[in-house]
């Protein structure tokens, strides 16, 4: 568990009496829908951020929307804190449990209810995987475009929750780009639709505010999601670098240029090796650093395209670059790079991974700086990301079982996100606030900025139930962390630039 | 994935494995994609990932509950998990041990008790099950209706092919409820060896393989069987065996995995490893006579293959029949979900039938989906299993091919 408390006093301040709240919902519930003992609700204490834990009041398993409405009505009227959850593979504690609340699982919400590939639109169950909507569009030459690392595991609803990005944001946009309307539950348990199925929706907004909410805002319980069609064509390449700044230099060089690849990805060290262990993708585990890049378009296009990346990164220094020769190898390509992370585990029993985004140019800076400053706590980092949008994840290798290292991996995680911010990036780039960065955040925004925040989450959930102590930090929180990090109320760095 | 193991186990050998594989564990969930029963269920007790982490609990002290058995109970052993886990869990290993532990402190009460114990009696004594099953024959109209499906009616056998004089032979495990199942395929698998020039000795006194004890949390028993099997296999393994065949892939599992089982035992670790190289699915040997085989004259030419988890996540042999089958004439329909357990599962179409009909019909038309005119598979198991509700028939895969 790390050092600090995770939730504060005013997170806490509901006053739950559990056993009516049992009965009621033993009413509404299937028999295995209602988890009440220990060793059931220990299963549902921490999401992909593992050494976060906590243990939840209850958990509940709805199959039905009105299942759900019922449920959030009458913890509505109890006051009681509920958290939704959907694959539970968050990285910065987003589904964590509250320890006075429900677990809402939306785990049995899995159908595809419909893809219609006239008006390539597919509306879906909040719990369906994000890779299942391709591999049902598929069969009609369509797909779904943001593909996050998880997304083999990660549901549709969660991504709406994180506004998750992936291999192909950089081009295709990220989950609030290609999601037409989502079906929510308020916490009174009303049920809405926001958005539609066109482009453009009358009045505020409120679908883009949807996205990233973590939980805060309602419960989605439907999302229809625009497809595209297979690009006629697609070339992917791997280049390798001798060292990981000249693969941070190609990557700015590579954008500079105006050429926008359909991916664009560095791993770096160790993550190289134990990713090729999983799936034999070919990599080149001598190479201190690899970019992986798509190139996607018609033939033309694309043979241009792959002529000034491959000159690009030559000239950048790649010591070897090696086109995928079929379908096949593009696929394994991509694969390794997508269970990059979980093969970490194959090298290291933890791994603490952060999320920051910086300016692509900044890219070689920070690498270095990112392994000086593991260097000082002794602890081995290894980068796989998101290089074409700077979206950085730099993992911290740690030993869970050895006292302290935690702890020293969080302080190194922290150091990072600071950089992050003073060389004018942000302190989460994809994988959301959580817990895990709520602090941060009062780095990131002025007290006013934070209040704002607040009052739209008020707006949608007035008694604040829905996932407490989330995403957006409490002014005390702020006051407290601030004054270890803040001076003056400002910023560090105030004269640069925000993303 | 950190851990504090109990004392109780912390030091012992199996308490290390253990703890090394949840250590490996980097709770990513990318294994609940490919559960079949989280796929059902939804719900994060029925997941790989929620296992591991009731297991972890027992592990850490917790006294088990029903619970956690429930939820190990409901899991195939199928081990899809493991091939989509990027980390190298091995959570096969893990749960057996989990069940082992629960399965001495939470007891099992009235007709489930009775059901596995008898299991475990009837399953492994092919003399014993084919009785009973030829009385069920008999009987077949007063039986009840769930075990009614289950009684097959016999197929006639292939002649075993006579005494040779090939100078390589191999081993060949029988099994224990598949001569009296399929009668064909044992026979089926000799006559194409003999015709490759290759004897297949046979050893009588071998019957199961063990994996019925060990995957019903009675491990010791699995043991004392796996030693039995080495010690009649042995004499001929010093007398040039080349291989151990084993046509059942559920069995085949099992037996490369005796030098894993036994490598603790002083007197049969070695042994034990010698066998678990020898051990082949018949597809390691046959793939390398491709240019001598065909379609057998009377098999149906469009086929579909379901591919036994033990084939795929266990012995990680994936893709290899299809592609030898395509290769020697067999025009092989596409089956979508291919890596997703049919519900067979050894015992567990028994055990939990319901969960095993359900995941039946996905399969089923996941494997009708090319319009096969015959579904073929690798093992005994999957065979009777999805054979009782599909309307084309299902056969093992050598019966459908023949030396040219
Ligand atoms: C190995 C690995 C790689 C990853 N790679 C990426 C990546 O490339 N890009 C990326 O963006 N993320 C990535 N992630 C993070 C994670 O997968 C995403 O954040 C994902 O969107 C979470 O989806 P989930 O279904 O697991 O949601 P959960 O973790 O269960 O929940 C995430 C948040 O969404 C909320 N939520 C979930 N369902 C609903 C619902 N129905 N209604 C309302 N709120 C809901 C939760 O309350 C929570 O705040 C990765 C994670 C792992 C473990
Ligand atoms: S995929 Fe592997 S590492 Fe990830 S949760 Fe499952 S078992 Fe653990
Ligand atoms: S073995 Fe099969 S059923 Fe059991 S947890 Fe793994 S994938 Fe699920």
């Amino acid at each position: 568990m790390p050092a600090h408390a995770l939730f504060r006093d005013e997170d806490l301040r509901f006053d739950v009496d559990v056993d009516p709240l049992i009965d009621a919902l033993r009413q509404v519930l299937p028999e295995e829908g209602l988890i009440v003992h220990e060793a059931g609700l220990r299963a549902y204490e921490c999401d992909g951020l593992a050494p976060y834990k906590q243990l939840p009041r209850l958990v509940v398993v709805p199959e039905t929307i009105e299942q759900v409405q019922t449920v959030l009505r009458l913890c509505h009227e109890a006051g009681v804190p509920v958290v939704t959850r959907g694959s539970g593979t968050s990285l910065s504690g987003g589904s964590l449990p509250h320890p006075q609340g429900v677990l809402l699982a939306m785990g049995k919400f899995n159908r595809i209810r419909e893809i219609d590939h006239h008006r390539r639109i597919a509306r879906v169950e909040p719990g369906v995987r994000n890779l299942a909507i391709t591999e049902a569009a598929a069969p009609y030459g369509l797909y779904y475009a943001p593909d996050p690392s998880s997304q083999i595991a990660c549901s549709i609803g969660g991504n709406v929750g994180e506004n998750a990005g992936g291999v192909h944001c950089l081009k295709y946009g990220l989950t609030v780009h290609n999601v037409l309307a989502v079906k929510v539950i308020t916490m009174e348990g009303e049920l809405t639709t926001i958005g539609s199925e066109s482009l453009d929706s009358p009045g505020l907004d409120l679908l883009a505010l949807m996205h990233g909410s973590e939980g805060m805002l309602g419960v989605i319980v439907e999302v229809t999601v625009k497809l595209l069609p297979n690009p006629l064509t697609k070339q992917v390449l791997m280049a390798s670098f001798a060292d990981v700044e000249s693969g941070g230099h190609a990557v700015a060089g590579l954008i500079a240029r105006g050429i926008i690849p359909g991916g664009l990805e560095m791993m770096d060290g160790a993550a190289i090796q134990a990713a090729e262990d999983f799936v034999q993708a070919g990599y080149d585990t001598d190479a201190a650093a690899i970019l992986i890049c798509e190139l996607d378009g018609s033939e033309a296009e694309v043979a241009d395209q792959l002529k000034a990346v491959d000159e690009c990164l030559r000239d950048h220094g790649a010591t070897r670059i090696q086109v995928a020769a079929d379908d096949e190898e593009k696929a394994r390509f991509w694969a390794g790079r997508k269970a990059a992370f979980p093969a970490v585990g194959r090298i290291s029993p933890d791994y603490y991974c952060m999320d920051g985004t910086i300016p692509r140019k900044q890219l070689a800076y920070v690498l270095r700086r990112i392994s000086e400053i593991s260097a000082a706590e002794a602890l081995e980092t290894v980068n796989v990301f998101h290089a074409g949008d700077g979206n950085l994840h730099p993992l911290i290798l740690f030993d869970g079982n050895q006292p302290g290292q935690l702890e020293a991996a969080e302080r190194v995680g922290s150091a990072i996100l600071q950089l992050c911010v003073e060389v004018g990036g942000t302190v989460t780039g994809e994988h959301g606030v959580g817990v895990e960065k709520i602090n941060e955040m009062c780095v990131q925004f002025a007290g006013a900025e934070i209040e704002q925040f607040h009052g739209i989450k008020a707006a949608f959930d007035e008694k604040g139930l829905l996932n407490p102590g989330k995403a957006i930090p409490t002014l005390n929180r702020c006051a407290e962390f601030g004054r270890l990090h803040v001076h003056n109320g400002e910023l560090p760095h105030p004269e640069l630039e925000r993303l | 994935m950190q851990t504090h193991l109990a004392d109780f186990i912390k030091d012992s050998a199996a308490g290390q494995e253990a703890d090394a594989i949840l250590r490996k564990c980097t709770h990513c969930g990318f294994c609940l994609a490919n559960c079949p029963t989280y796929r059902l269920l939804g719900d994060e007790l029925d997941s790989p990932r929620g296992r591991i982490y009731q297991i972890k609990q027992v592990l850490e002290g917790e006294a088990p509950t029903e619970s956690i058995q429930l939820h190990l109970d409901r899991c195939l052993t199928c081990r899809a998990c493991e091939t989509t886990c990027p980390s190298g869990v091995e959570y096969g290993r893990l749960a057996d041990l989990g069940r082992e532990i629960v399965e001495e402190q939470v007891p099992r009460r009235g007709l489930q008790r009775w059901v596995r114990t008898g299991l475990r009696t009837v399953l492994p004594r092919p003399r014993l099950f084919g009785t009973l099953l030829t009385m069920g024959r008999l009987t077949r109209p007063l039986v009840p209706g769930p075990l009614r499906k289950k009684i097959r009616p016999r197929r006639p056998a292939p002649a075993w092919p006579s005494p040779s004089t090939h100078s390589r032979f191999v081993l060949m495990l029988e099994g224990c409820v598949q001569p009296a199942l399929e009668p064909p395929i044992n026979p089926q698998t000799a006559r194409l060896m003999d015709e490759l020039g290759i004897a297949v000795k046979r050893t009588t006194e071998v019957s199961c393989c063990g994996a019925i004890d060990q995957h019903l949390g009675a491990s010791e028993a699995a043991k004392a069987r796996i030693r039995s099997n080495i010690d009649a296999w042995w004499p001929h393994i010093e007398a040039g065996a080349e291989a151990i065949v084993v046509n059942a892939s559920g069995c085949g599992a099992q037996v490369k995995d005796y030098g894993h089982l036994l490598a603790d035992d002083p007197d049969y670790a070695e042994k034990a490893a010698r066998v678990t190289a020898l051990a082949i699915d018949p597809i390691e040997l046959l793939e390398r006579h491709a240019d001598q085989l065909a379609p057998a004259d009377d098999a149906p030419r469009r086929v579909a293959f379901q591919t036994p988890c033990t084939l795929q996540h266990a012995q990680k042999l994936n893709g290899r029949v299809d592609a030898l089958m395509a290769r020697i004439g067999f025009d092989m329909t596409p089956v979508p979900d291919a890596h997703i357990c049919c519900g067979s599962a050894g015992t567990y179409s028994v055990l939990q039938p319901k969960m095993a009909e359900q995941l039946r019909t996905q399969k089923l038309e996941n494997l009708n989906t090319g319009e096969p005119q015959v579904i073929a598979t690798a093992n005994i198991g999957c065979l009777t299993h999805l054979d009782e509700a599909s309307e084309i028939p299902v056969r093992h895969w050598l019966e459908l091919i023949k030396v040219a």
